[in-house]
């Protein structure tokens, strides 16, 4: 009895949460495609947004998220071997570094805003550009990639290591060639975290990449991400929600595309290398 | 090989400590003796696979009449002379062929057509040829425990190396399986030097030329008795080695 009424509780949380969601999307998908257009994406946003399209908006969000994933993904890849095969010997300053990766994990993206405006923009001289924007998201997801790769890397049977190494085969080559692409689930959870979250920063971007929304010449140029643009039309312009459902509609189905092309990729890159078992 | 008074320890707990034999060219020297008392250790350091712990190895290690054990040693090429197996067969996720190619290729041999005639022929010389020859390009992992452990005899093989250390390579096994692992090793006498830990007193005796009885004693491992195998089963000089192989201590 007891077990039956905790069962249809767990079932009821269950039900709640999955409809949430579906709502949410659905009233996304709705209003979004109500509003939408092909030209929608190909065209500049005219009176603030209102009307006209998201193509600018759409070319400064790839930007930003590329110089973030460019920048974040060896580097990330880089402390994550690091912590997990060389480390060893200097426990002392590896934990101290894991134990700030997981603080800086859970720093507020405007935090990154304030630091990003501050060092890129200022510091750096690089001003409100899409170059500050995309390198405050590669600080920004770089936490969680690193460790979601690094705990990956762990996780590889050891007896590959030992194997590799008693064949004379420096680590390197043990690391690049068979390490690495075991821990290759790891490595793609932790992109599809860091690509969802920089696709949908908003707070870290209005201080860096600004909110200009006409077309970038160069990554040196300002420019608007969609979620900042999304922000705008709801927040300071009247009567631009159907934009801002349009281009959420947009930004829900970037996210999904960038996933599945960055999984895909990536098995692809690793599949002529390992099975996985 | 001559070893001479090799300690191993961790930390400050010492496992190992005056160990002093000699490996011959060709023969097989099995170590035997309880888990735990060192014989592991003692294996990895002739590769120096104990760089890679946190374990302290002092004593000497005579190879070509050079000491292994000095730091100016290039433990890449070291480990390319001096192969290792290990308890559970480890054969890379990869395919079969990339499993034997990927050690060649580390050590530099560029030639495609030359690597696949070595393939070919480590495979024929640990009889997985017939076996295998026709999915070389399917995941090794995908073989069965014996077909693993000779893919990784094969993988040490592929190197040319002199010496084979084997670290029970059996002992992960089923019997049939077992039985082809241990004529393969048998094969290998004469070709290669091999040092074979294992549990299994009956296979010491069957494969083994010299052997050696490793027993703890005051929490440190020693090595107690070494000599001819058949004087060692048959003849022991030491009672605790008496005891031990006639199964009565152990």
């Amino acid at each position: 009895m007891v077990d039956r009424l905790f069962g249809w509780l767990m079932s009821g949380c269950a039900a709640l949460v999955v409809s949430l969601l579906l709502w949410v999307l659905g009233d996304v998908l709705i209003e979004g495609v109500a509003h939408f257009s092909w030209s929608f994406l190909f065209t500049e946003p005219e009176d603030s947004g209102r009307s006209g399209g998201i193509a600018p908006i759409l070319v400064s969000t790839l930007w930003i998220l590329s110089i973030a994933l460019v920048t974040a993904l060896p580097l990330g890849l880089g402390v994550a071997v690091w912590l997990s095969e060389f480390a060893a010997g200097r426990r002392r300053f590896s934990d101290i570094a894991r134990v700030t990766l997981d603080i800086l994990a859970g720093v507020p993206s405007i935090v990154y805003g304030l630091f990003g405006n501050a060092f890129f923009s200022i510091y750096l001289g690089l001003g409100f550009s899409l170059l500050s924007g995309g390198l405050t998201l590669a600080l920004m997801i770089l936490p969680v990639f690193v460790r979601t790769c690094e705990s990956g890397l762990r996780a590889v049977n050891d007896e590959w290591r030992r194997g590799a190494l008693a064949l004379g085969m420096a680590r390197s080559a043990a690391i690049w060639h068979i390490l690495l692409p075991a821990a290759r689930p790891a490595i793609g959870a932790g992109l599809v975290l860091g690509i969802g979250r920089a696709t949908a920063e908003t707070a870290a971007l209005v201080f860096t990449s600004g909110y200009v929304d006409r077309m970038p010449e160069s990554p040196l140029d300002s420019g608007r991400a969609l979620a900042v643009h999304i922000y705008d039309l709801s927040m300071n312009v009247t009567g631009g929600d159907s934009a801002a459902y349009a281009s959420a509609l947009v930004l829900v189905v970037l996210i999904v595309l960038l996933n599945t092309l960055a999984q895909s990729l990536l098995e692809d890159w690793f599949k002529r290398r390992v099975f996985v078992s | 090989m001559r070893v001479r008074d090799l300690e191993v320890g961790y930390g400050d707990k010492t496992v190992l400590s005056q160990v002093s034999l000699d490996i011959y060219k060709g023969c097989i020297t099995a170590l035997i003796g309880p888990s735990g008392c060192g014989k592991t250790s003692f294996l990895s350091t002739l590769n120096r696979l104990t760089d890679h712990s946190d374990a302290r190895v002092a004593g000497q290690i005579l190879f070509d009449g050079q000491d292994l054990l000095r730091d100016s040693v290039d433990t890449l090429g070291l480990r390319r002379r001096i192969g290792m197996i290990f308890q559970r067969p480890n054969p890379f996720p990869l395919s079969i062929r990339r499993n034997l190619e990927l050690p060649l290729k580390e050590h530099g041999i560029r030639d495609r057509q030359v690597r696949y005639r070595k393939i070919e022929k480590v495979l024929k010389d640990v009889g997985l040829w017939e076996e295998v020859s026709d999915r070389l390009d399917a995941s090794a992992l995908a073989l069965s425990g014996g077909q693993q452990q000779r893919l990784c005899i094969a993988r040490a093989l592929v190197l040319e190396p002199e010496v084979l250390l084997m670290d029970e390579p059996c002992s992960a096994l089923d019997p049939i399986s077992s039985g082809i692992v241990e004529e393969l090793i048998l094969r290998l006498r004469g070709r290669y030097t091999v040092v074979i830990v294992t549990h299994n007193l009956a296979q010491a005796r069957r494969v083994a030329n010299y052997a050696g009885f490793f027993w703890m004693t005051e929490r440190v491992g020693k090595l107690i008795e070494f000599g001819l195998c058949r004087h060692l089963f048959e003849a022991p000089r030491h009672a605790l080695t008496a005891a031990y192989v006639s199964g009565a201590r152990g």
